[in-house]
């Protein structure tokens, strides 16, 4: 990708992210945190293209341990926040006012 | 790149950011969560057919067999009080991944754009600071006795900063020397970076440890967003720039609530007052079980401030019981929640809706301060700076000035505690020797217990 590109990605990405949770209740704070910790551990794509192109001993080593960590941040924090969310729930089975 | 995986990538992209705005409303946080989960699986398995994965197969189902599988044994059965350094953990785990994929991309040794470069060495630094800084995150809040007490000594914020100065130098070495840098350079590139990460932790105390790990969240999507441009991987980029994003707003957030600037959290003198703060005055009167449950029981409001006490004694249900015993005597009873309550904001909502408690009765700071006045009884079950008097009337006080629950000015004020120590931040309350206070003291449970079958019995 050349010239600006990149930086159009980053600062559109910056603001999105700023904007989505902009109007989020103190409730969800930690579920919230959770989730986008879950959103993060996108990191296994690269941790496996690192690992998946790696020639020597120090690459293939390194590589493996960044898969092993990307997978825990994926998977931990998808069962935590899935955990936190799924004990939400309203006396009226409604939203609050 | 191929066709396919750009789709799938695109796809997982949208998921994420669905995702997320859907997290942010109680209604439909559960879809959200699942929309990512989706997106997440999607990006996954297309990189099996990535142009650029053409060896290693089988240590990458073994990586991902490995550490997906215990981070699903452990997540499934950590305890909700736990859930806070669990996520530390995740976290750190993640900023760590990132930082290990710029090592491999920087030991090839191969020619790479000057942006490229930058943006490798840069998710290096701030991921191998969030992995390690995480860690001791958690060791805090898992409560490891060499953690527990911040650790601080002479001229620690220069000694800090200078090992942060040396290594971005060695940062910016390397990203503009080509391919023209040592080994020995990168290692010691990274010692000093997860270094940094363990000595910025260290002195932090572990009230703060919320904004903290909230940071550090925002460190991991930052780190894996800059990696993604250095695997020319836009739903890495993507996805790790809004969380960058996302987690700032939330730091922000939360050092706000707390009436403190992150840079005060991170630079902090917490504890370090400059003044003598206010004698109290008076002393703490103590209160039975049954006397509690009928001033309760006979009230027309009754405010409910729970704590990380609660959360230790794992009190929320029994303290649900209560409540709904206390419905059903026609009282109505709210909740009132700090957000800076517990180890992490919303830490007691989660607690409570475990326990069953609709959210609709559960209030924020705004929402209820105006209440207390008309309160007939607050119980304060395991909090305790959240309520303490001096953050309004005392400047010497070292919380002074953050927003508290207005607690003391309900016509009594039951304090469920332990004992008659000051709490994890060592500050004295206040609110514990006024004249409409009466302290309940044993363990939130049990206490809890008492209230519920005195109630009956009434």
């Amino acid at each position: 990708m050349e010239g600006f590109i990149p930086l159009y990605i980053f600062m559109l990405a910056a603001f999105t992210g700023y904007e989505v949770i902009s109007k989020v209740p103190v409730i969800l704070h930690t579920p919230l945190m959770s989730g986008s910790n879950f959103v993060h551990g996108i990191v296994l794509v690269g941790a496996m293209v690192a690992l998946g192109q790696a020639e020597s001993f120090m690459e293939t080593l390194i590589g493996f341990i960044a898969v092993v960590l990307a997978a825990g941040n994926a998977v931990g924090g998808y069962v935590v926040t899935e955990r936190m969310l799924e004990m939400f729930k309203s006396s009226k089975g409604g939203s609050k006012p | 790149m191929n066709l396919f995986v750009e789709i799938f990538y695109f796809a997982a992209a949208v998921l994420f950011i669905i995702g997320l705005k859907q997290m942010s409303s109680p209604v439909n946080a559960r879809r959200g969560i699942i929309w990512a989960g989706v997106g997440m699986a999607l990006a996954t398995l297309i990189t099996f057919v990535h142009p650029h994965v053409n060896s290693n197969y089988i240590l990458i189902l073994l990586g991902i067999g490995i550490g997906g599988g215990l981070a699903w044994k452990t997540g499934k059965e950590v305890a909700m009080t736990d859930m806070p350094q669990m996520i530390a953990l995740y976290n750190g785990m993640g900023g760590g991944a990132a930082a290990a994929i710029a090592a491999v991309e920087l030991i090839k040794q191969e020619p790479m754009s000057l942006t490229i470069q930058l943006m490798a060495v840069s998710g290096a630094l701030i991921g191998a600071i969030a992995f390690s800084g995480s860690l001791i995150a958690y060791g805090k809040l898992q409560g490891i006795k060499q953690l527990r007490k911040p650790t601080r000594f002479k001229h620690q914020q220069r000694i800090n900063a200078g090992v942060f100065i040396v290594a971005a130098w060695m940062a910016l070495g390397i990203a503009t020397s080509g391919t023209d840098y040592g080994m020995f350079t990168l290692f010691l590139f990274f010692a000093l970076a997860l270094a940094f990460g363990v000595m910025m932790t260290l002195p932090i105390g572990g009230a703060d440890m919320p904004v903290v790990i909230s940071l550090y969240n925002a460190f991991t999507g930052l780190a894996v967003g800059f990696e993604g441009f250095v695997l020319e991987t836009p739903a890495m980029m993507i996805a790790g720039i809004v969380v960058g994003s996302a987690g700032t707003l939330l730091t922000q957030l939360m050092a706000k609530a707390m009436n403190r600037p992150i840079s005060n959290v991170l630079f902090s003198n917490f504890g370090d007052t400059t003044g003598e703060a206010q004698a109290v005055s008076g002393s703490m009167k103590a209160i039975e079980s049954p006397d509690a449950a009928i001033m309760m029981a006979f009230a027309e409001k009754v405010i409910i401030v729970p704590g990380y006490g609660m959360a230790v004694a794992q009190a929320q249900h029994k303290v649900w019981e209560m409540t709904k015993q206390l419905q059903e005597r026609g009282v109505t009873v709210k909740f009132a929640i700090h957000p800076v309550a517990g180890r992490m904001p919303g830490h007691m909502n989660v607690l409570l809706a475990e326990a069953g408690v609709p959210y609709d009765i559960i209030y924020d700071l705004d929402e209820i301060n105006e209440e207390f006045k008309t309160a007939d009884v607050v119980l304060v079950i395991g909090a305790n700076d959240v309520v303490n008097p001096a953050a309004r009337t005392d400047p010497n006080s070292p919380i002074y000035g953050m927003p508290i629950l207005n607690a003391d000015y309900a016509r009594n004020v039951i304090v469920v505690k332990r004992g008659q120590g000051a709490g994890f931040s060592g500050i004295e309350n206040h609110l514990f020797f006024a004249d409409n206070c009466r302290m309940l003291y044993g363990d939130g449970q049990a206490v809890a217990n008492e209230l519920v079958s005195d109630m009956k019995s009434l």
